[in-house]
């Protein structure tokens, strides 16, 4: 419900406050982060160290360093010590260099109970920064519901309390935003993290991070969407973080060598200009350009990844997503981004819930949203994608999750394992768009069968054998997560590479880290498993790397500069590389080279790993996959691509499938790619020096410099 | 709407527009700083005049609103308003908005006469389009 922004203001009531004087930006850094405990109000600064700077870098880097420093190994996601660290970078905030503008989101899960890391825009991270502060570091938990409101043009930071109604994420953006904005168009000052009420009474609660977009006038929404961050954040009674920094410009990030940011900020734009139209077009469709060719290619997941393509899916094609987006706009989910990627609709009218007959704006759909949603699902329907995509934002759960999870129920249901006593009347058969959306509805409510669907593919495998007498064993091949983490929306099946690239993760499923499938599968660059592994070496250490930085990644690989065919490596970018360590060196006047970035990487990828060891994960069997994302676990998966199974039998597993029934088959192929599966374990594992258990070699951590004493320990420990 | 007209067969690249245009505009003689560029070119006619057309297409993508048109219908930049992501200088399909290192807003023609009047061969005039 809106209130009037008067009457908010009236209700405001201060529980503690902390004057600072903003630290001048040097060189990327603020040099101090911000604490705050909400179980006894300690408002306080932390200075960044040398240390911090050189091993950790900065954005998740300087996350997992607090959040190692905040736990012990039994410490649980609502716990309060439990903490969410939000950091940029010392790259994030430039304004000249497309995509430089993310937040990584840092906290124990409460899908995986390990370490969780998610990146995500909108304006938070900057200003935060920009703001005199390099991470936000939040611990324990209020008594009751409070918002954390930063001044950075004063210099003040306060806990209130605020009369506000938090179910909608959308409205209390809105709202918060007109309450701190001074004039209409302060708005864009003003940043504000929270989520819905789908965050309280599920596991898979997502962060939305605002920036108020200046050409529409309204606020705008990016997601932290995975591994159940924004339930966290409700579990310590947050309902809101602010920051409002008025004096943003060009140089606000105070880099040691302008110039050069500036000189090949305006060649990339130069760049996306002159080629996105005839590659990717992210201007005009952003990620959900890539529709098309996953349908095309075998890749789109539908009915819970058995399939990787349908004869509906030109329903849901780029070009129908095209015509959705308004055109034309700067598009940037941080200012100044010539990428133009975060493609919104406008005036689109809700047809249910709490909204229904509304006309709202949607941010997205991005390609995952309308993969899960819509073809995992069977749906169709690009309307149902649509408003399917507003309300997870709004009510603020995760829509990877939720596609995949309801893609796990379709799957479930068609097989009589549940029914609609179990559902309370949802006939969750694939396509059926109404029962899905109804559940949508119960998850953001916390109702009916939704409550049971909100905590996840994980958990619900172990519902459905215990109490519906469900085979585990099918369960666990056909849902989809893997460290407790919903599968991304990929279809693996045909690229090892990739099963790797999700199963050998460090925070599950997410293809953030590695993302092979084209390469491996479709431009056959990894033909040997020395090959792979070297990739599942390079790509996630690489991708790794503007996590620290405060960057996107799209601007890396989503439009190619030219001559980049006839490099020596063009699957990386080689001019891009370079790119980004001029712009590292020039922002922090430090001089490294692409080999250096990839060790940055490195260390923190590695004490991500023994953070997974200290909390009780971390090793090999938690880098097991479902079999649903290496082969085809049922006979209607397998005669569905018979040819193409039956000639890989033959000529890769040299077995000659002629005689054989399907359920032998899917057996035989089943025991070959297993075995595939665990060789490309092996080859990975040596290549980032690791054990056969998947633990960070004593050696390794002395060569990256990361042997801590506390470090050293855990690893001991699983030897 | 008006804006500076060229006609580069006529240019002898004197470089006196350069001139104008930095000495007015930035209180200095640097090219680098003008909003107007002649270059010899290998391909005809030997000559290649940059300055705005005034074409507008920076003014769709600028994400500060920094840019827009003025009564006259000229482009003008708001440098106040500015955030400096040079992404109207990566778009301009004339090569005609500029930056240079030690500015943190880039600059553009707004179309004042200046330089034409400065031109001796008339190889740049004021055209109403």
């Amino acid at each position: 419900m809106k209130k009037a922004i008067a009457e908010l203001k009236a209700s405001r009531r201060l529980l503690a406050e902390y004057h600072y004087e903003p630290a001048k930006i040097e060189r990327g850094y603020a040099g101090q982060t911000l604490y705050i405990n909400l179980s006894d109000k300690t408002i306080k600064a932390k200075t960044v160290t040398q240390q911090m700077k050189d091993i950790f870098i900065g954005g998740k880097g300087f996350g997992l360093w607090y959040l190692w420093n905040a736990v012990r190994p039994d410490t649980k996601w609502n716990d309060p010590e439990n903490e969410i660290i939000i950091s940029s970078g010392p790259i994030g905030g430039i304004t000249q260099y497309p995509g430089s503008g993310k937040s990584l989101v840092v906290t124990i899960s409460p899908l995986t109970h390990s370490v969780m890391d998610s990146n995500v825009g909108g304006y938070f991270g900057p200003y935060l920064k920009f703001s005199g502060w390099d991470a936000l570091e939040i611990q324990g938990k209020a008594e009751k519901d409070v918002c954390i409101l930063i001044d950075g043009d004063t210099g003040k930071v306060t806990i209130e309390e605020i009369d506000i109604d938090h179910s909608a994420s959308h409205l209390l953006s809105e709202q918060l935003t007109a309450m701190l904005a001074e004039t209409e168009k302060d708005k864009q000052n003003v940043s504000i993290v929270s989520t819905g009420s789908g965050a309280e009474h599920t596991l898979i609660g997502l962060l939305n991070f605002s920036f108020y977009d200046r050409r529409r006038k309204m606020v705008r929404l990016k997601q932290a969407g995975r591994g159940g961050i924004g339930t966290v954040f409700r579990d310590k009674k947050l309902v809101a973080l602010a920051v409002r920094y008025s004096s943003l410009t060009g140089r606000s990030n105070n880099p040691a060598d302008q110039a050069t940011i500036t000189k090949t900020g305006v060649k990339l734009s130069r760049e996306i200009n002159k080629f996105d139209d005839s590659q990717f077009r992210m201007r005009q469709i952003g990620t959900a350009n890539l529709m098309t060719a996953m349908n095309d290619y075998d890749l789109l997941p539908v009915h819970n990844f058995k399939y990787g393509s349908h004869e509906d899916g030109i329903k849901i094609s780029s070009e129908v997503f095209r015509n959705r987006f308004t055109q034309n706009m700067p598009d940037g989910c941080w200012v100044g981004c010539a990428l133009s990627c975060c493609k919104a609709v406008d005036g689109f009218t809700l047809k249910s819930g709490p909204f229904k007959g509304e006309k709202v704006l949607v941010d997205g759909p991005e390609y995952e949203n309308a993969a899960g949603l819509g073809a995992n699902c069977g749906i169709f329907d690009p309307d149902y994608i649509i408003e399917a995509n507003f309300y997870c934002d709004t009510y603020g759960i995760d829509t990877i999750s939720t596609g995949t999870l309801i893609a796990f129920i379709m799957e479930c249901y068609e097989n009589g394992i549940l029914n609609k006593d179990i559902t309370g009347g949802l006939e969750m058969n694939f396509g059926n768009k109404d029962a899905a959306m109804a559940l949508i509805h119960q998850m953001g409510q916390g109702s009916g069968f939704g409550r049971i669907a909100g905590l996840g593919v994980r958990r619900m495998k172990q519902i459905f054998s215990v109490e519906y007498g469900a085979e585990f064993a099918f369960l666990q091949d056909i849902g989809m997560e893997n460290k407790g983490l919903e599968y991304s929306q990929y279809q693996a099946k045909e690229s090892l590479a990739q099963q790797g690239g999700y199963g050998m993760t460090n925070k599950g499923p997410q293809h953030d880290e590695a993302w092979l499938i084209f390469m491996d599968m479709v431009n056959k660059q990894l033909p040997t498993f020395e090959k792979k592994a070297e990739a599942l070496h390079y790509f996630p250490m690489f991708r790794t790397w503007f996590g620290l930085q405060g960057l996107c990644k799209l601007p890396w690989n989503d439009i190619i500069p030219e001559g980049n065919s006839e490099t020596e490596s063009p699957e990386k970018i080689p001019e891009h590389v370079q790119n980004y360590v001029a712009i590292f060196n020039a922002v922090t006047g430090k001089n490294i080279d692409k080999e250096e970035m990839i060790r940055q990487s490195e260390r923190v990828y590695n004490f991500q790993r023994v953070f997974n060891l200290r909390l009780g994960y971390g090793t090999r069997k938690h880098d097991a996959v479902p079999y649903r994302a290496v082969g085809p676990v049922t006979i209607e998966e397998y005669e569905s691509r018979a040819k193409r199974y039956d000639h890989q039998l033959k000529e890769d597993a040299g077995i000659n499938p002629v005689a054989m029934s399907t359920s032998d088959k899917v057996q035989a192929m089943r025991k070959y790619r297993e075995e595939q599966y665990e060789k490309l374990v092996d080859v990975v594992y040596k290549r980032r020096g690791w054990t056969t258990n998947g633990v960070p070699k004593l050696e390794t951590l002395q060569d990256l410099g990361i042997d801590f004493p506390e470090v050293v320990e855990v690893v001991k420990e699983n030897l | 709407m008006k804006i500076v007209g060229k006609n580069e067969i006529k240019c002898t690249l004197c470089g006196n527009c350069e001139t104008i245009c930095s000495i007015y505009y930035f209180k200095g003689d640097n090219w680098e700083k003008s909003s107007i560029r002649v270059e010899e070119i290998s391909a005809d006619p030997g000559v290649d005049i940059r300055v705005c057309n005034q074409c507008g297409k920076c003014v769709d993508v600028c994400p500060a609103l920094a840019l827009s048109r003025n009564k006259k219908g000229t482009v003008i930049l708001n440098k106040k308003g500015c955030i400096g992501c040079f992404n109207c200088v990566g778009i301009c399909p004339a090569g005609a908005m500029f930056w240079q290192e030690n500015l943190v807003e880039p600059f553009k023609c707004i179309a004042c006469s200046r330089c034409t009047k400065e031109c001796p061969t008339e190889a740049i005039f004021m055209q109403e389009v």
